[in-house]
Order: structure tokens, then sequence, then C-alpha cells
């Protein structure tokens, strides 16, 4: 049927094909490099950027920061010990807690009892303590309630003072020692992600390059040393050496290198197969510069990933040890150190754990986020 | 699969000899002995008490004496509590760990899958995202600031909960939820990344077209295939519930092991540290083998390549 109406089409209704340049070879999309892409799939990621602008932030704080008051990291006075957050302006918005006071509720049989126990609680310092009456009480055990404000500021001659997230038990600024801590666990995390990803990439490339009778004895190695659960060798690194910064990096490092050296070696194996190894092998390339200009690159994605999970792993393990008393000693802060002394004074000086834990928490949520974010720009399999 | 499972334990056994080798070194160099500043005894008190210890002989000998305890499970005698044998201090705290950990564990891989599972359901909607982003403060947020967190708002300000201490169930509630957050969050990332790589596969499809029910699928041939890998990540889990035991124990005072690993630092307890080291050695080493010998065993594609290994 088809083939008969074909036939009876007019000869004249068929034209000639005009003949066209072959497009079929032409590329549609521009062409990008695969750190083009992924720079373009990292900056098109919300979450990931504003982590980023939230660290960086973090990092010049506890550069700079320190210097913002003119007070030390161990300048200790115990006569304006356990100050409360005062920040001038914002003292004024009382709901913020900023203004340098201390509150809470006393109950009691009656108003006076509770007002006792209110005064009793704060140095007995009558003239600097607002009573304000929630329950009049009837006269049965703590049905009265009372909500007393002191300020202690006033009250210790310090209107001029202003300790911007209040004082510890030593009366040192907190201020400045959250952002020397925080600059003493970045210092570690960095410290220890860097000592890493050197030991752990030049290990693994050369297990992988190399193969055969090097990669056997290198595995056999690697593999009792994984066995070997993390958390064993750092507690038993931190008892032996003397508690410091340097101690947790070497603690920290001393097997915490054979997770980066067993990817490494395995994405090796994977790209030294490929046909350029092969083209720069037939020219003569030497050995190291085949594992440094073909190799290395080609796996620097997943190098880069793995180091960005390394660090908050680190700024975890730095603050776990200080927190259960293996990490930095006094007087030097960590944010591990300054959550557990926070810790202690938690339930009448609660601004003392709040912000090294809120602290802590950000680095942490943003390094993750950032992680995330490097691994999703450096699958190929994210790029369209 | 036998030579497999004979490999890994002869790997174990190897692990646990090197712990057990270095721990006893680095702990011989250390200062500190059973005699206490200030009790004042005699050169011959002395003797007899650090005979008791066995610290008289010479170092290769209290080795070799050591490790023929530790194969008979005698860990020597503790320095401190009463110089009670430190296998008897661990045998009696290992109870609350023991279910704390269990608790966290069951509570926090069924919350963790539930979540997982509503997220990679509704992909991309605001129930994934809300999922997600827990997921993301789970594993970011250290266990022992949530504990701080929990403590404060449910016993100190609320008093719903005690603050602390050891004995019923209401005193497991808050350190359970501390220690559960991180196997929650990560069950819930990796049931989602399953979940969603599940079911876009054929058999999924074969089950669509033949008339399967949205639920039936989900539970039936999702969930099931997806929640086969997850048995790999149990391993880590309890590794890092572990680790956040020692915290969480400390901070609500209960009687564990990671809270008398903590108190035997404080005082220089030697044999106890190392006692406790080894056990957690032990379960480390113990719970990554078991946890890989399962998974050959439930997921028979591996069973079969190990087998023609």
């Amino acid at each position: 049927m088809d083939n008969k109406n074909q036939n009876n089409i007019p000869k004249e209704l068929f034209k000639p094909l005009v003949r066209k340049e072959d497009t079929s070879e032409k590329i549609s999309s521009p062409s990008r490099t695969f750190w083009q892409d992924a720079r373009r799939t990292l900056f098109s990621n919300k979450m990931a950027m504003f982590s980023i602008f939230i660290l960086v932030a973090i990092i010049l704080l506890s550069i700079f920061a320190p210097m913002f008051n003119e007070y030390g990291n161990d300048d200790q006075d115990l006569s304006r010990a356990k100050l409360p957050p005062r920040v001038p302006v914002l003292e004024n918005v009382s709901w913020l807690g900023f203004d340098g006071t201390l509150s809470g509720k006393y109950t009691g049989n009656n108003v006076e009892a509770a007002t006792a126990k209110a005064i009793a609680r704060y140095d007995n310092n009558e003239d600097f303590i607002d009573i304000k009456v929630v329950s009049e009480g009837d006269g049965s055990r703590n049905s009265a309630e009372v909500k007393a404000t002191y300020h202690i500021y006033d009250a210790k001659g310090l209107e001029d003072t202003y300790f911007w997230i209040g004082t510890d038990t030593l009366g040192r600024d907190q201020w400045t020692r959250l952002w020397l801590g925080t600059r003493v666990s970045l210092i570690i995390a960095f410290v220890a992600a860097a000592i890493d990803l050197l030991i752990g990439v030049s290990y693994g490339g050369i297990s992988g390059f190399y193969g055969g009778r090097v990669d056997n004895i290198l595995q056999r190695i690697v593999e009792v040393l994984v066995g070997i659960p993390n958390l064993v060798i750092i507690l038993l690194m931190m008892l032996v050496l003397q508690p410091g910064i340097v101690s947790i990096v070497i603690a920290l490092t001393i097997t915490g290198w054979t997770g980066m050296a067993r990817i490494v070696r395995g994405e090796i194996l994977k790209v030294k197969s490929q046909e350029f190894v092969l083209a720069a092998r037939t020219l003569g390339t030497p050995n190291g510069t085949i594992i440094r200009k073909h190799l290395i690159p080609n796996i620097s994605g997943i190098i880069i990933i793995n180091t960005m999970f390394t660090i908050p792993g680190a700024i975890f393990f730095e603050a776990f040890l200080s927190f259960i008393g293996l990490g930095i000693v006094p007087p030097d802060a960590s944010l591990g150190s300054l959550i557990d002394i926070g810790f202690d004074n938690m339930s009448l000086y609660p601004y003392m754990l709040v912000f090294p834990a809120i602290l802590i928490s950000v680095i942490m949520i943003a390094f993750n986020i950032v992680g995330d974010g490097l691994r999703d720009a450096f699958d190929p399999k994210m790029h369209k | 699969m036998t030579r497999y499972i004979l490999r890994r334990l002869w790997y174990m056994f190897i692990t646990l000899f090197i712990i057990a080798t270095v721990s006893f070194f680095l702990m011989k160099m250390l200062p500190g002995s059973p005699l206490n500043a200030e009790d004042k005894l005699s050169e011959s008190q002395k003797q007899i008490v650090l005979e008791k210890y066995g610290l008289n002989d010479p170092v290769p000998v209290q080795y070799a004496k050591y490790m023929g305890g530790l194969v008979k499970g005698d860990l020597g005698i503790s320095f401190a509590f009463d110089n009670t044998p430190v296998t008897d201090i661990l045998v009696d705290r290992i109870g609350p760990s023991a279910l704390l950990g269990f608790q966290a564990l069951v509570v926090g891989t069924l919350l963790g899958i539930l979540l997982g599972l509503t997220a990679s359901i509704f992909r991309n909607g605001p129930l994934d995202y809300t999922s997600t982003t827990i997921a993301v403060l789970g594993t970011s947020i250290p266990s022992f600031v949530f504990a701080g967190l929990l403590q404060y708002v449910f016993a100190v300000k609320l008093g719903l909960l005690p603050v602390a201490l050891w004995g019923e169930f209401k005193h497991t509630i808050l350190p359970t939820i501390a220690l559960a957050i991180h196997p929650m969050a990560t069950a819930a990332r990796f049931t989602r990344t399953e979940m969603v790589e599940v079911l876009h596969s054929n058999y999924i499809t074969t089950a669509r077209a033949k008339g399967v029910t949205e639920s039936g699928i989900i539970w039936k041939h999702g969930l099931r295939n997806a929640l086969i890998p997850l048995v790999t990540v149990i391993g880590p889990m309890a590794v890092s519930l572990m680790t956040g035991s020692m915290v969480i124990e400390q901070i609500f005072a209960i009687p564990g092991i990671g809270e008398q690993f903590v108190t035997s630092v404080m005082v220089n307890d030697y044999p106890t540290i190392m006692g406790t080291t080894l056990m957690f050695a032990f379960l480390f080493v113990a719970i990554i083998l078991v946890i890989d010998l399962l998974y050959g065993l439930i997921d028979p594609r591996i069973r079969l390549a190990g087998g023609s290994k």
C-alpha cells in the first residue's frame, strides 16, 4: 500500500537535498575540564558555599578575635569569676541574655523564705538583687516562688566592664579563651589531616604503583594496623606522651593515615592500567614523574574528599580527649576542655557550656556539609 | 569460606597480640606504682607489696606472666580500687555499658531506617530535606554536646528525668538517646542512599509491571534489599558507640566500662587501664569479624564470591 502511494507522488515534488555540513561530530555544549565541572557543581551548591563562608569566618575569628579585647588567655582574677555574658548595646535587650545578670527562680513556704534563699544564693548582696514575686504561696511547702535577678557587674563595681560571653571559674575572659581554644582545635585538625594526607598518599601510592612484592608487604602491615582500633591507639598514645598539641597530633596520625593509604592504593590500581600511563611509560617517563604528574592528579578528587572528612574527625577526637582529661592541659584551652569545664558548671552558669558547644557543633556541621558538597562535585556521576 | 574465616581469626589473634604487647611495654615505661606516696612503708613492707603485684620480677618475666594470665582471662590486680582483680571490676561494670550500648544501637538503627525510608519515598520533598538535615546534624554534633543539651533541657530545666545516676529504666533514657543519635544518623543516610538506588533497579520495575502494590514494593522488594548493606555499617556504628560511651557514662555518672576507664586514667591505675584497653580492643575486633561473617551469610551473592576464592 505504502509503496504504491509513494510511487504515485509526482516527480516534481522531489527536491534534491542540500548538503549541509556534517554536525554529528560537533560538540553541543562547551567542553569543560573535570576541575571546571567540579567547581561549577560546588559553586552552585548553596549550602556548601555558605558553610565555606562560615568556616572562613571562624578561621579568621580564631586568628584575630582574641585581640578584640584586652584580656589574655590566662588573666586570672577570682574577684571577677563566673560573670555572665554582657555585651554593650545588646545588654538593653533583656531576653537575649547578654545583660550581665544572673537570674533564677526560688521557692519557699512563703515569699520571705523564697527571697531569703535567693539572696543567700547571690552573695547576700541584697542591694543589687531585684525580686519579682511569681506566686504568693499558701504556706505549704515550696508553694511560693520568686524570680530573682542579680546585677552582678554592679555588685562587684564593674559597671564599665564587659565580658562578652562571660568569665570562667577563675575569672578568665571566655571570649578570648573560646577563640584561642578554637585556634588550638583547628591547628590540631589541619596538621593531623595534612600528615595523614602526606603519609597516606605516599604509602598508598607506592604500594599501588609498584604492586607485586612491595604491595604485598606494605598491605600486610596496613592490614594489621587497620585491625587495631583507632580509639585504643589514641588512648594509649595519650597516656604515654606528655599531653599537649603535639601529642594529640601524633596520637591521631599514628594509625590515622591507613584509611587514606588504602583508598589511594585502590584508586592507583584502577588508574595505572589505563592507556595514558602506558603512553607515558613508552615515552620513557620515570616512575616518580608518572606518579606525581599522571596518577596523583587523576585521583586528587578522592584525596581531597577524604581529607575534608578527616578534619572534623580530628576535631571530634581532640575534643573527646580533652573532655576525658587526656588532651590539652590548662592553662591552654581547646573546644573540648572548655566544654568539659562548661559541664561542671552547667546548672548554674549554662553560658560556660553553651558557647563552646555551639561553636564546635557549627564547625563540625560546616565541615561535613563542605565534605558532602565536594563529594558531589568530584563524583563524575553527578555531572550531566 | 572456612579458609577465609581461619584467615580472619588469625589476623584477629595477631592484632590482639600486638595490642597486648605494645600496651604492656608502654605501661612499663610510665611512672607510677601501687605504692602510694602517703603510705609510709618500711623497705621490707614495700618489698612485700611489690612482690604481691609481681613487680620485682625482671620485665620479660612480668611480660610472660601477664600474657599467660591473659589467656586464662586474668588481667592482674588493680593498683587502686581496693586491689580488686581487674577482671572482676570489668565483669561488674560490663552490664550497664552493654545495656546502654544495646538500647542505643537498636533504637538508633530502627529510627534511622524509618527516617531514611521516609526520605527515600518522598525524595526531594520537605520530608526528605528534614530527615537529611537531622542526619547531617546527627553525624556532626559530638555526642557529648548532645548529651549536655539533653541533660540541661530535660533534667535541669524541666526536671522530667533524673540528671544522672543509674538503677532504674528512667536513668537509661537520656544516655540512650544521646548515644543513639549517631547510629540513627548513620543508618538514616545509608538507608536513604541504598533505597534510592534499589528503587531504580530493574526488579522493582518488574514488580511494578506485574502489579505489586506500592507498599509491597517498598517493604518487601525495596527495604529488604536496601538493608543488606546496612549490616556493614553496624560494625563502625558499634565502634563509635564505644567511643561515645566513655564520655556519656562520664556525663551521666553511669557505672560502666567507659567511666571506669576515665577514672582509672585519673588515678594512674595501669592494670585497670590495660585491662579496659584490651577489652575494648577485643570487642572492636570481634564485632568487626562477626559483622563481616554475618554479611556473607545474609547475602548469598557475597557467600558465592567468597567461596569461589
